[in-house]
């Protein structure tokens, strides 16, 4: 029943797969995910540093409440949580507060 | 003359419910939500590849398919950013901003999952019990491979029984309730036979899977190490607080925790309605009648926004708001709208006879729920100096203190003294946590004079693109220049 590679819980095997990329490394997610629970899913959990202690911060509500999963898509700021992956799309870190910043 | 006559605010059980009952009555209706489709958190339509492959009605399908049915404009993926008091709302949507104006407002908000915070909650993987619920249901995604459930509520068994029929593994379960909690909620559990078996059998899955179900237990410390995430366990007593005892260490590669539901009240502390403070009700809720009217003229409040109740007293509460917008707009309007709302006026009074009864016994299963979630005094004064309390700016617990000794004696005092609650979430995940501090710290315990942070405009962060849309320079008029 579940897909122990990319975690989804494998229903009816007729989704299609699409292809988006984070800082450029390819990922993969079922279409109508989200940017956020497809990178969850690949083990991708870190998505921007913590303004002052710039610690790591990822996905926490999945909801819009808590503002973490804040990316930038096509260079607009928006949550991966409410965000859908299209095919090609191309996710960065916000660049202010990137994970090495 | 306004768009509708009633803006409903929030499409989940009580907002649709209320949405077609006020349509129903033949007003004109208009619902925003923000997500793509109605049915709120608890009943979020799953994302068409994450469907059951036999087409199952899902909870949720039936209130989509009377939505779709009724006369009621629908604003879905839009997030409402402003609400005026003359009952004007500005909202984001994919085709650019939308206003429109109502007679009245319905707002039916739901709820902010509460985390009371702990060592190292702001490490990725550690997530929320309704986000792990989300991941689930609606995007059909295991949380990780192997999962720590922790905190209290009836969502801790809800979230295992879902890892463990999706295939996934639950390290164990953490719950700060004990045994004798929950068996307070058992003469309410009784009245509603069909949720207890709902509950049984979730128990049921985690003890043939062999999860260790842990009472009075609670999440203390997360450390990130090269196999995963390390939680440690402590025994609590009553009041959430850790007590001298063994300690268990837990590997798992995610963490879903949650500590109860707190009504989002933004909007009607926005347009400055009464509120008050109710802990059994999650929070700061509007001062509302059983139907739901503010203190506000054409005010209405529906659903888990107005107090934690749950999904089945959500619905029937939404019922009961759209009822009483239709029959005060009817007693003002019916005539000189030319309607039959007034003549009406005694068949929406006995419809409002049977929701009141319906969402009494809702209310009754759904109230000893929220019960167990209530936030616990000796949980929040056990949350280390170090610890980080506000996640969007990092101020940490021992910054509040300090702030509190120094004067702050209010909540937007603590917020301008420290942004404690200042951040891109405008409070929403620490102000409830943060005014315990306060209260307990300043006030002796009380919660009123600690207040709450001051909702303000935009209700969410926007870009400026996303307010303006498309314009023409042209359009922008030019005040002429004062004549010096």
């Amino acid at each position: 029943m579940l897909n122990d590679e990319t975690m989804r819980i494998d229903n009816s095997n007729r989704a299609t797969t699409i292809r988006f990329f984070f800082d450029g490394q390819p990922a993969s997610a079922r279409v109508g995910e989200s940017v956020a629970a497809a990178l969850f899913a690949s083990g991708t959990k870190s998505l921007r540093a913590s303004p002052r202690e710039h610690s790591p911060r990822g996905m926490f509500c999945l909801m819009g409440s808590c503002q973490e999963c804040l990316v930038m898509v096509d260079a607009r700021r928006v949550l991966a949580c409410r965000t859908p992956v299209a095919d090609g799309m191309r996710v960065e870190t916000v660049p202010e507060a990137g994970i090495n910043a | 003359m306004p768009d509708f006559d009633v803006l409903v605010l929030g499409g989940g059980p009580a907002g649709v419910n209320a949405a077609l009952a006020a349509s129903a009555a033949g007003l004109k209706v208009a619902l925003f939500d923000e997500n793509p489709a109605a049915g709120g958190q608890v009943y979020r339509a799953p994302i068409s590849s994450a469907m059951p492959p036999t087409g199952d009605l899902l909870p949720g399908d039936a209130l989509r398919h009377e939505l779709d049915q009724s006369a009621v404009t629908t604003y879905f993926n839009h997030v409402v950013w402003a609400v005026t008091a003359d009952y004007r709302v500005d909202a984001a949507g994919p085709a650019g901003p939308v206003h429109c104006s109502g007679r009245a407002l319905i707002v039916a908000t739901g709820t902010t999952e509460r985390v009371v915070p702990f060592d190292g909650w702001t490490t990725p993987g550690v997530i929320g019990l309704a986000a792990a619920t989300i991941l689930l249901k609606s995007q059909g995604i295991l949380p990780g491979r192997s999962t720590l459930v922790a905190g209290c509520g009836p969502l801790l068994a809800a979230v295992a029984a879902k890892i463990i029929e999706g295939g996934g593994k639950v390290e164990a379960i953490a719950d700060i309730a004990g045994l004798g909690d929950w068996g307070r909620t058992m003469p309410a559990m009784v009245s509603r036979p069909d949720l207890m078996r709902e509950g049984f059998h979730w128990v049921r899955e985690i003890w043939s899977a062999g999860v260790p179900m842990l009472s009075r237990q609670t999440l203390v410390k997360v450390e990130q190490a090269h196999d995963g995430l390390h939680a440690t366990l402590a025994p609590c007593d009553a009041a959430g607080r850790p007590i001298a005892g063994k300690q268990r260490s837990v590997v798992a590669d995610c963490i879903a925790v949650g500590h109860g539901l707190t009504p989002s009240s933004e909007i009607t502390r926005l347009l400055r309605a009464e509120h008050r403070y109710s802990r059994q009700a999650g929070g700061w809720i509007a001062v509302a009648d059983q139907d739901g009217r503010t203190s506000r003229p054409r005010l209405y409040v529906a659903g888990d926004g107005a107090g934690i109740a749950g999904a089945a007293a959500a619905g029937h509460h939404g019922t009961l708001a759209g009822l009483a917008c239709a029959i005060d707009l009817g007693t003002h309007l019916g005539t000189h709208l030319g309607t039959d709302l007034g003549t009406d006026a005694a068949q929406l009074r006995s419809r409002v006879q049977a929701a009141r009864q319906a969402h009494a016994k809702a209310a009754r299963f759904g109230r000893s729920m929220a019960q167990l979630m209530a936030l616990r005094p000796g949980h929040t004064d056990s949350i280390e100096p170090q610890t980080i309390v506000c996640r969007c700016e990092d101020v940490t617990r021992a910054e509040i203190d300090a702030a509190c000794d120094a004067g702050a004696h209010d909540m937007n005092q603590l917020k301008a003294w420290t942004r404690c609650g200042m951040g891109p979430c405008q409070g929403r995940t620490c102000g409830d946590v943060a005014a315990e501090l306060l209260a307990a710290r300043v006030h002796g315990g009380l919660r009123e004079p600690a207040g709450c942070l001051s909702a303000r405009t935009p209700l969410r962060p926007m870009t400026v693109e996303a307010l303006t849309g498309n314009f023409s320079y042209d359009d922008i008029p030019i005040p002429m220049a004062a004549p010096l």
